[in-house]
């Protein structure tokens, strides 16, 4: 049975915080993502759940605690935003390629400067090479779903990977919204217990953690790394589907709306996608074709599974909430083109940066993406291959 | 077709108007609505004009931009009257309300024209004459759901006096202020 509530996105990701009941949770608070540690403490200091909380004195100490813990063998996890991530950033690395199963709840949030606090994805596209998976939510639903599903994927044996669960801060963090919950003991019997093979606190198994590699190592545990990212697609699915079992919602590396038979299609990640559903309501009722994929995962890319959903389509616009400043487009933009590229595809994209510190992006602002693609496919160019959209003029 | 109210709200930070629009989504939910609530910040400090809105349906929200063209249109504080265009985007067939002790008549000239229906509502009085103190949420939460008509009255006192049975368990006193302070409201709305 499940149950019906109305919760923002931080009080969703704090529930399943304490449906999964974590052994550990350090944390240091910072806007918009400092309202899961304090609704956590609060569960906590009203009996509702039993983790270890540690208040430390800086998201550098919040993801090396975590970190430590997950290396002796707890189940552990933190949340942050922004340059509270920047700060952990080294022990993002040291997460990843000792291959701790710990999870990040993240409230995307913009990087300095200028200094905002408001929404966008530069803080965890920063940290798309780091080794983490990233999961993304459209709402506060799929915010408090993926957090269930987080640790059966990341301490599943063939991954053993850190994982990163993202929602837009304050366009899901903090808007009230009506959500489906899962009773407790159904959340407590699908995450289950973490039993980790090899940890520090094992007396029987006295073991090194995070020692120097020299280069005749090295390269070996990157390898390592790499199959670890490549298993969890598979992961990902079999998790999605046991999880679709319980909860009646269907998840996989991306949702396709009103794609299978589009001609123009947007790809995007995150809050906007709803929005984007919209428009292509409306353009749909005047005959035009548009549809969408939204991405859920971004670590491991899905990129062949991309290229197919989009091949039959005239022209995409790939839209990223964060630019690369590398002269030629946001990461989005450049990990979609070489997947379509690879797959020899030839549908005619562009690459749009939006919504960068907050900046809203509206239903008009996606029915004018759609017309430019509409003039792209009849006129066979592309004038603005790299556009920012929503300036002010 | 799924109909939906758009309601924006217009207040200072510190003085609750993001209460009030999350208030209302929390109402509007424990009647069978599908809801949004959600708070525009600015830089974060006290008095500082701040913006949220309301998402009220019959159907799932799938939207997240703000909202650019309300039915209706909620002053928590007058003084923003002259800071901020309250008015912009506004309906003509919606609505607009406004906390103030001043006449109607006063209130006008700052609307630019605004050719729909205006309301005012002194929660500063009723607060005071009902919780003895100023508290402008439940009078304005009240007068928000009288003229939108997001639900019916009846359904709304039930509600909130539930929610406030929960929210002041500690302190049951202010429960019967609270719900006077609505019903009060309810007639004084204009």
């Amino acid at each position: 049975m499940s149950i019906r509530e109305r919760l923002s996105g931080n009080e969703a990701v704090a529930l399943a915080i304490r449906q999964i009941n974590p052994d550990v949770m350090p944390a240091f608070p910072i806007t918009p993502s400092t309202e899961i540690p304090q609704y956590v403490a609060n569960y906590i200091a009203n009996g509702k759940m039993d983790t270890e909380f540690i208040p430390v004195e800086s998201e550098h100490s919040s993801m090396s605690a975590t970190v430590g813990a997950s290396a002796a063998g707890a189940r552990a996890l933190t949340a942050t935003s922004s340059c509270g991530m920047a700060l952990m950033w080294e022990e993002l690395y040291v997460a990843a390629s000792n291959r701790l199963p710990l999870a990040l709840a993240l409230v995307n949030r913009a990087l300095s400067g200028p200094i905002n606090i408001n929404c966008d994805h530069s803080d965890s596209m920063g940290a798309r090479d780091s080794g983490w998976l990233q999961i993304y939510a459209e709402n506060n639903q799929e915010a408090y779903d993926n957090m269930i599903q987080a640790f059966r994927i990341s301490e599943h044996k063939d991954v053993r990977l850190p994982i990163m669960i993202c929602q837009d801060g304050f366009i899901t963090s903090h808007a009230v919204e009506n959500i489906e919950l899962l009773e407790d003991d159904v959340v407590k019997k699908f995450v289950g217990d973490y039993e980790p093979e090899n940890y520090l606190l094992n007396p029987e198994q006295p073991m090194a953690l995070g020692p120097y590699a020299v280069s005749n190592y090295y390269m070996e545990t990157k390898m390592g790394q790499r199959t670890a990212m490549n298993n969890a697609r598979q992961v990902i699915l079999d998790v999605a589907k046991e999880f679709e079992a319980i909860s009646g919602r269907k998840y996989g590396f991306f949702e396709e709306y009103r794609l299978e038979d589009a001609d123009y299609a947007v790809l995007i990640i995150g809050s906007a996608a709803g929005t984007c559903k919209d428009a292509i309501d409306a353009l749909r009722s005047k005959g035009i074709k548009a549809g969408l994929l939204k991405l859920r995962v971004f670590r491991p890319f899905p990129a062949k599974e991309i290229a197919a959903a989009l091949s039959h389509c005239k022209a995409a616009a790939i839209m990223d909430r964060s630019d690369s400043f590398n002269g030629n487009g946001g990461p989005l933009g450049a990990e979609v083109s070489q997947a379509l590229y690879n797959a020899h595809s030839s549908v005619l994209t562009v690459n749009y940066i939006y919504g960068l510190g907050g900046r809203d992006i509206r239903v008009e602002d996606f029915i004018d993406i759609y017309s430019r693609l509409q003039t792209i496919a009849e006129t066979g160019t592309i004038t603005d291959q790299y556009d920012y959209i929503g300036l002010r003029k | 077709m799924s109909q939906t109210v758009e309601i924006r709200w217009h207040g200072r930070g510190g003085q609750g108007a993001k209460t009030a629009a999350l208030l209302l989504a929390d109402v509007a939910f424990k009647t069978g609505m599908h809801v949004q609530g959600f708070p525009e910040y600015g830089p974060e400090r006290m008095g500082a004009p701040i913006t949220a809105y309301n998402r009220i349906s019959d159907a799932p929200i799938r939207v997240h931009s703000n909202i650019y063209t309300p039915e209706y249109v909620a002053v928590v504080d007058e003084t923003l009257l002259e800071a901020v265009d309250v008015t912009a985007g506004l309906k003509k067939e919606g609505a607009i309300i406004i906390n103030t002790s001043q006449p109607k008549e006063a209130i006008l000239p700052h609307l630019k024209g605004y050719p729909g229906a205006v309301y005012t509502i002194d929660a500063k009085k009723i607060s005071l004459a009902t919780l003895g103190k100023y508290y402008p949420n439940s009078p304005m939460l009240a007068a928000v759901v009288a003229i939108t008509k997001v639900m019916e009255q009846e359904a709304f006192l039930r509600e909130m006096e539930l929610s406030f049975q929960h929210k002041f368990a500690k302190k049951p006193e202010v429960i019967k202020g609270n719900m006077e302070a609505l019903k009060m409201t309810f007639k004084e709305v204009q």
